[in-house]
């Protein structure tokens, strides 16, 4: 044997920290229109080299490029930003509400409202999502009402999970929205099993998963690749590659030697790394993923290269660990931004139009909340009654549930 | 001596243990170079190095897996699972890994590992961050359990347990970490600041492990508990005029029978508390132990207070906790008994 150096551990550093600006060289940004687009069949292997490159349609004027640009109806564009301005009012709207403790806790999408919203739009409306908490653009983009989302949020008598969850831990089967978990990962694999139940009953309805970059460091992320590619399961297995996962960056999960699309690739799913602040995009992105699902083409995995521009939630203080600058620097910019910028440019919007609606999503938001503040906040203390707190542990309450609440009824 | 709160003296701890030994290691989520959501390692990979003190991916089950095979090769990890809620994942890696490799190898591997997690609910976290798990460990032979209830048994404990040659699984409640708690929550928010248990010194000392404390000496009956119950219970002591006497287990298991025995002997009455949900919680064990063991001196039936048998809500979160006034309760129908 020959005599080796010593070892040592490899310890991957982000590149920035408070006071290093960012270098975002690391991002390997493809020029839009350069990728191109497989057929809906393709074979697995075959799309390495899209899990590799980034697939972009919007270029730097706004204009759309490529074999991805879709033949997308200016409406369903306006749609789109609009539904972009009122989430991002919405998440405005209760940061501060936060701050007033009218809820515990908040956690916003600001920066990649684009994915959510695009996939949304691009989804039938009975399509299953499984989402984390960071994809009210599901929920807000199919018309669940804001006024739910808020009692939710405030845990007040009419919170529809009877104040039993942390706020943003939605449900609602009725807009194919699952119930969000705290225990990050599990919704993945339960996504793919929900897939599966559509194809054993012979259904038409497809599936949406999501992940956060860090998060698929999880054993479920896995699973969940195995599962839908072992079955052919009709998913779209969406990671949501904001960089940072609370303090981490997102080569402590792995991004540092492969993307996460490649991941993809390398468990036997067509795969596709996307531009996610551009909203032609994702929209042209899932339109391609959700028809392999519908033809029983199997799973797509779609990385989703985004920047989370708030604090991770309302508990956390970024300027501890990264440049307080990033998301201005970011290279792929303002999903928002970006979008208002091509539709000015087909005609299709102005900055009076854009103006106009921000001030009505705004009163929207406004309206909203006042009528979910009259049914109370947590700060108010009207709350849903303590002894509903031992309603659904199961179907019928035991004799053991029903004396405890007695017990705590004081009897 | 310093005056510490509970993360100061978890961080000192480290602190201590990763300057005596070299081949202590502390990891798990946000711990490195952010130093930790709870902040117990700021500072700690900036003093020992980024190979030393270092970021996990987000993967419990990873974080044990790799917590044992380091301990097995001979360092001393101590991991965090960043909630106990979380360490799910991880919970086969405990139980058919670190539980049982000394036994499975007759003594040719060991897993000398602490895993910290913060534990317990009353920050308003949901049924996510709230949880008190110990009895899913307490169950598991092989494994210790503890819980400290203070700043200077949390340093003790928590360098006790890095040097133990067993897996520690080491739970903080965290709505102790910035001072002691009685429970009740509408009153203004006490600091360890001048607290006597607050109190630490700033270089090595342990806490023996399996050594329970007489948290508040009484005559009328025996409490036991662990963690925020402790204050809680002592609350209850005070406000009801009940002279009980509140035993901080500590070390929950394996335990120090003979200070419950002698106590539970002498006062002939027996109060149960924890924040864990009630069936099979660890007050089932101790209830046992206690009928076991001090039967023909009790004079009334063994009391448990506990949360209730639902996983911990949010906005009811102080209907759940079991506070001074259901612990109160308790001592006066064990007494009136
Ligand atoms: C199993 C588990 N471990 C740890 C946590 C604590 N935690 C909550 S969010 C988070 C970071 C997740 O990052 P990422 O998956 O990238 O999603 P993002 O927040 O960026 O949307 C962590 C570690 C958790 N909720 N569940
Ligand atoms: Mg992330």
């Amino acid at each position: 044997m020959p005599a080796y150096p010593p070892l040592s551990l490899h310890i991957p550093e982000p590149p920035g920290r408070p006071g290093v600006p960012t270098d975002f060289s690391y991002l390997k940004v493809s020029p839009a229109g350069a990728v191109r687009r497989p057929p809906i069949d393709a074979r697995p292997d075959d799309t390495m080299d899209i899990a590799e490159s980034l697939v972009r349609v919007l270029d730097d004027d706004g204009e759309a490029r490529g074999p991805w640009a879709p033949a997308a109806d200016p409406a369903l564009l306006r749609r789109g930003l609009r539904t972009m301005l009122l989430t991002r009012a919405f998440d405005a709207r209760m940061l501060i509400a936060q701050r007033q403790k009218k809820l515990s806790f908040y956690m916003q999408s600001l920066g990649e409202e684009a994915i959510a919203i695009g996939q949304a739009l691009a989804l039938a409306p009975d399509d299953m999502c499984f989402p984390t908490y960071r994809q009210q653009g599901i929920l807000i983009a199919r018309g669940y009402p804001l006024v739910d989302m808020m009692c939710q949020l405030f845990s007040n008598p009419r919170d529809p999970v009877k104040g039993r969850q942390l706020p943003v831990m939605y449900t609602s089967r009725a807009h194919g929205f699952f119930t969000i978990a705290g225990n990050l990962g599990t919704q993945y694999i339960q996504a793919v099993g929900w897939a599966m139940a559509s194809a054993i009953k012979g259904d038409t309805r497809i599936v949406s998963a999501w992940i956060g970059d860090g998060s698929t460091a999880a054993a479920d992320f896995h699973n969940a690749l195995t599962f839908a590619c072992v079955y052919h399961a009709p998913v779209i297995l969406n990671v949501v590659n904001n960089q940072w996962a609370i303090s981490s960056f997102q080569t402590l999960a792995g991004g540092e030697a492969a993307t996460f699309a490649a991941r993809g690739v390398g468990n036997g799913i067509a795969s596709l790394r996307v531009d996610g602040n551009d909203f032609l995009a994702v929209l042209a992105a899932s339109a391609w993923a959700q028809e392999r699902a519908h033809r029983g083409c199997g799973a797509t995995l779609i990385e989703w290269i985004t920047y989370r521009a708030g604090a991770h939630s309302t508990s956390d203080d970024p300027s501890k660990y990264r440049p307080a600058d990033d998301w201005a620097r970011f290279p792929l910019g303002d999903p928002v931004a970006r979008l208002a910028q091509h539709l000015t440019r087909i005609g299709a919007w102005s900055d009076a139009e854009h103006a106009s609606t921000q001030a009505e999503v705004e009163a929207e938001v406004m309206a909203a909340q006042k009528e979910a503040e009259s049914y109370g906040t947590l700060a108010s203390g009207h709350v849903h009654d303590a002894s509903m707190m031992f309603d659904d542990v199961y179907r019928d309450m035991p004799a053991h549930l029903r004396r405890q609440r007695a017990q705590a009824q004081g009897a | 001596m310093a005056t510490m709160t509970m993360i100061q003296a978890i961080r000192s701890a480290l602190d201590v243990a990763l300057g005596r030994d070299e081949n202590v290691v502390v990891f798990g989520e946000d711990v490195g170079y952010f130093g930790g959501v709870f902040r117990c390692t700021e500072g700690l990979q900036a003093k020992y190095g980024k190979t030393r003190v270092f970021d996990t991916p987000i993967a419990e089950g990873g974080i044990v897996g790799v917590a044992i095979g380091m301990a097995a090769y001979g360092l001393r990890p101590v991991a965090e699972i960043q909630f106990a809620d979380y360490v799910y994942p991880g919970y086969d890696q405990i139980v058919s890994g670190a539980a049982r490799i000394r036994y499975r190898s007759a003594g040719d591997f060991i897993s000398p590992l602490t895993l910290r997690m913060p534990c317990g609910g009353g920050i308003y976290g949901g049924q996510t961050h709230s949880q008190s798990p110990e009895a899913l460990f307490t169950h598991v032979c092989g494994l210790r359990t503890v819980m400290p209830s203070n700043p200077y048994d949390a340093k003790g404990l928590l360098i006790a347990a890095i040097e133990c040659d067993d897996p520690v699984i080491f739970l903080e409640p965290k709505r102790l970490y910035n001072g002691p708690f009685d429970g009740h929550h509408d009153r203004p928010l006490v600091a360890w600041t001048g607290h006597p248990r607050a109190d630490v010194p700033e270089g090595h000392y342990t806490v023996p492990l399996e050594s329970a404390a007489v948290f508040r000496p009484g005559r009328d009956l025996t409490v036991l508990t662990y963690g925020t119950m402790v204050w809680v219970a002592a609350c209850a002591a005070e406000e009801t005029g009940i002279d009980a006497e509140i035993i901080d287990l500590r070390s929950l298991w394996p335990m120090d029978l003979d200070t419950v025995v002698t106590s539970v002997k002498r006062t002939g009455r027996c109060v149960v508390v924890h924040e864990a949900t009630r069936t099979s919680g660890f007050g089932a064990e101790l209830a046992a132990l206690v009928q076991e063991h001090c039967f023909w001196h009790l004079e009334a039936p063994i009391e448990r207070v506990t949360g209730w048998d639902t996983p911990y809500p949010h906005a009811q979160e102080w209907q759940y906790f079991p506070g001074p006034d259901r612990v109160g309760a308790a001592y006066r129908r064990t007494m009136e008994a």
